[in-house]
């Protein structure tokens, strides 16, 4: 006989560290200097996304999380990092930044304060309900929401820039994951399929960017501005 | 069932027009067939919803389905993408290389592709699919902003996507705190008319955090201060007929239409204070957008700060939380978007012959081409909003709505700004419009005669409008706000 007190808590501690890893992830994202090791932590970041749908679904008994985390490994560990470098030549990869906005120890000490401002806004909200995964995944969820902005707006590249939008959707898709599992399917198919185009969209930008200018560096485009 | 047909029609435009035929009337002659069916089913849509009493026409139950107000988006988005296709038909011949079969083809299957997305806006009704259907609106419009792939074109489409889809995770966010509080308020349906049910018992915190996050996702969307650096760039670096259908569709009518929809959701709490935030927010916008049109030096930028005030009024005005107000929000919506591509058409066809965007370099217009000059004149006092075009009547009722309602500060600030970008947009127009023709141009082009019939077919609602408001269009407009405040 299973003791189903036991089995709760371990999967709760599972969830928890997985929670705590994906927040890591968006730090490691704001941390590597190299394309490459970026789009790595955005891979394990939907991975551990996958893993907290799977556990949060086995633990409430709620089968289409399972789908979710199947469509998540499919599309975003799989198809999408394959598509950006489908679209985008290799040199791109192995390019390290030398220009950042802010150098990376400040920039880790931002994303700090970032990650307790989600806690202090979600606060509240975690009282309406004493669901023990809306605990952590919640404000994990906008932490990592909040530092894929801030990635978007010290990365001067433009495919780290790209996977800061796709870590953003990623952190309202793991608060979705506890707070609206029961959301229809057909939504969370549909955003899957829309990332994808996004990201196929933005890599083919990419590469005409790329074209044009022998570069993908965001910070020479300042063409376009007032007076 | 026709509301599924307004989803196909687009899809299977775009596929047609993919066919490889070598020739490049084909893939325009499909688009503008396309687009007159969608007219033809948006108006026998309109007329269901009329007879109906503006109830819901439902094709699958909790999913696709809308009422009065989303009839009157579509029928706008249907109109608007009939003439811009016509406008295409002779651009695209303009632009592109008499062999150059494959880029027509796919301008004109994008094209059918971000119609098809802007008609499934207004159509779901299922808030989460919404969003998809919002965020795809942007993401199947970069490459047609890029279109021109120039350095500037490119810079332009880059900052949209970025700056856009980073308000579409904010939104979900968003949105995600809002179903999980219509759970917790006992909701069923996660649908415009579910939650209006509920919209009184939602917690209030969450409905705060939930109003912040789709107020700031959705504004970053349509280009609303202080998000709207994106929105002169995209908007000027387009060609004039994506232009016309980014600007006056996409951010002014649908994007709007979103925020117009969750306001009476927000509003059910009156601690949120959600009306004094979108005049709050519209204020900004008019304000900074009317100062922004005083220095600007490229036509198409102007007409895209106007966009933003445009944005900004149909905003205060939905804010101001009166029947008559929403009333004139409604025909401001309904009076801007076909003005506005009226206006990016008539920049087109400056753009062609003058072949520069910059207002300096432009004068004498109207002696270099009666057309182009009559129509930059027309479509800048439209906008500009003097009598007799529609803009006048929306902005002069939402005024005296404003008045009525009490709220003199606001109508004050809206006046006001509205007179600072009349000036602005006079001004400008007029110097290009007059003067001595420099040298440059004196030599008139041959215009397509596509762009005499954009240009004709767009004036007639801008001015007919204007004139008077026949009954069946007034009752169906307050049709639309019942629906949407019911």
């Amino acid at each position: 006989m299973i003791d189903h007190t036991t089995t709760f808590s371990i999967f709760t501690e599972l969830a928890e560290l997985s929670a705590a890893l994906f927040l890591l992830t968006s730090f490691g994202i704001i941390a590597m200097r190299q394309v490459q090791a970026s789009l790595i932590m955005f891979i394990l970041q939907s991975l551990l996304l996958a893993m907290s749908a799977i556990i949060l679904g086995y633990q409430y008994a709620i089968n289409h999380l399972f789908v979710v985390a199947g469509v998540t490994i499919v599309i975003k560990c799989m198809l999408l990092p394959w598509l950006l470098r489908y679209t985008i030549r290799k040199e791109v990869y192995a390019r390290r930044e030398i220009l950042q906005v802010l150098n990376i120890p400040t920039s880790l000490l931002i994303a700090v304060a970032i990650t307790i401002f989600a806690y202090f806004i979600t606060s509240p909200l975690l009282k309406l309900s004493n669901d023990v995964a809306i605990q952590f995944n919640l404000p994990i969820g906008l932490a990592v929401l909040l530092l894929g902005a801030y990635t978007i707006m010290v990365r001067t590249e433009a495919v780290p820039q790209v996977i800061g939008i796709l870590s953003m959707e990623n952190g309202a898709f793991f608060a979705g994951i506890s707070i609206a599992s029961n959301l229809p399917l057909i939504a969370e198919l549909a955003a899957a399929f829309d990332v994808l185009i996004i990201a196929l969209v933005m890599g083919i930008l990419i590469s005409k960017i790329h074209e044009h200018t022998g570069d993908t560096s965001i910070k020479k485009m300042t063409i376009l501005k007032e007076g | 069932m026709e509301l599924i047909f307004l989803l196909f029609i687009p899809a299977i435009a775009s596929i047609l027009s993919l066919v490889p035929v070598k020739n490049r009337d084909y893939p325009a002659l499909v688009t503008v067939i396309g687009s007159l069916l969608d007219v033809v089913i948006t108006l026998h849509l309109a007329l269901i919803a009329y007879y109906r009493g503006g109830g819901e026409i439902v094709a699958i139950n909790h999913l696709i389905s809308t009422d009065a107000f989303g009839i009157i988006i579509v029928v706008l988005t249907a109109f608007v993408g009939f003439t811009a296709s016509i406008f295409s038909w002779g651009y695209m011949k303009k632009v592109t290389e008499a062999d150059n079969y494959s880029k027509v083809r796919r301008y004109y299957a994008r094209y059918n592709l971000f119609m098809l997305s802007m008609f499934a806006v207004p159509i779901f009704s299922q808030i989460a699919v919404m969003w998809i259907a919002v965020e795809l609106t942007t993401i199947l419009s970069v490459f047609l902003v890029s279109f021109r792939n120039t350095k500037e074109a490119l810079e332009a489409a880059w900052k949209y996507a970025i700056l856009t889809s980073m308000g579409a995770a904010f939104a979900l966010f968003g949105i995600l705190i809002l179903y999980w509080s219509m759970k917790l308020a006992g909701g069923d349906y996660f649908t415009w008319n579910g939650l209006k049910q509920i919209s009184t018992s939602i917690p209030s915190y969450a409905a705060m955090t939930s109003f912040v996050f789709i107020l700031i996702g959705f504004g970053a969307k349509a280009g609303l201060v202080p998000l709207h650096v994106w929105l002169p760039d995209a908007h000027s670096q387009a060609p004039s007929p994506v232009s016309a259908l980014l600007s006056p569709l996409k951010c002014s009518t649908v994007i709007i239409y979103v925020l117009l929809r969750f306001l009476p959701i927000f509003s059910g709490d009156s601690s949120l204070y959600a009306g004094n935030w979108y005049e709050v927010i519209g204020l900004l916008s008019m304000g900074v957008s009317a100062f922004l049109i005083l220095q600007v030096k490229d036509y198409k930028r102007l007409f895209a700060f106007s966009t933003i005030e445009q944005m900004g009024i149909i905003l205060t005005a939905a804010g101001l939380l009166a029947n008559g107000a929403h009333y004139g929000a409604l025909y401001q919506m309904f009076s801007q978007a076909v003005t506005k591509s009226f206006c990016f058409f008539a920049a087109g066809t400056v753009l062609t012959i003058t072949q520069t965007q910059q207002i300096e370099s432009i004068k004498g217009l109207v002696r270099i081409s009666p057309i182009a000059g009559i129509a930059l004149i027309i479509s800048g006092f439209a906008i500009a909003g003097a009598p007799p075009f529609a803009v006048f009547l929306g902005e002069i009722t939402i005024l005296k709505s404003g008045v009525a309602a009490g709220q003199y500060l606001v109508t004050g600030l809206m006046a006001f700004f509205i007179i600072i970008s009349f000036i602005g947009i006079m001004y400008n127009i007029n110097r290009m419009a007059f003067g001595k023709p420099s040298e440059r141009y004196t030599s008139t082009k041959q215009l397509p005669v596509s762009y005499s019939m954009a240009l004709g077919i767009a004036v007639i609602p801008v001015i007919l409008f204007g004139l008077y408001v026949p009954v069946p269009i007034s009752e169906f407009i307050n049709l639309a706000v019942s629906s949407w405040w019911r």
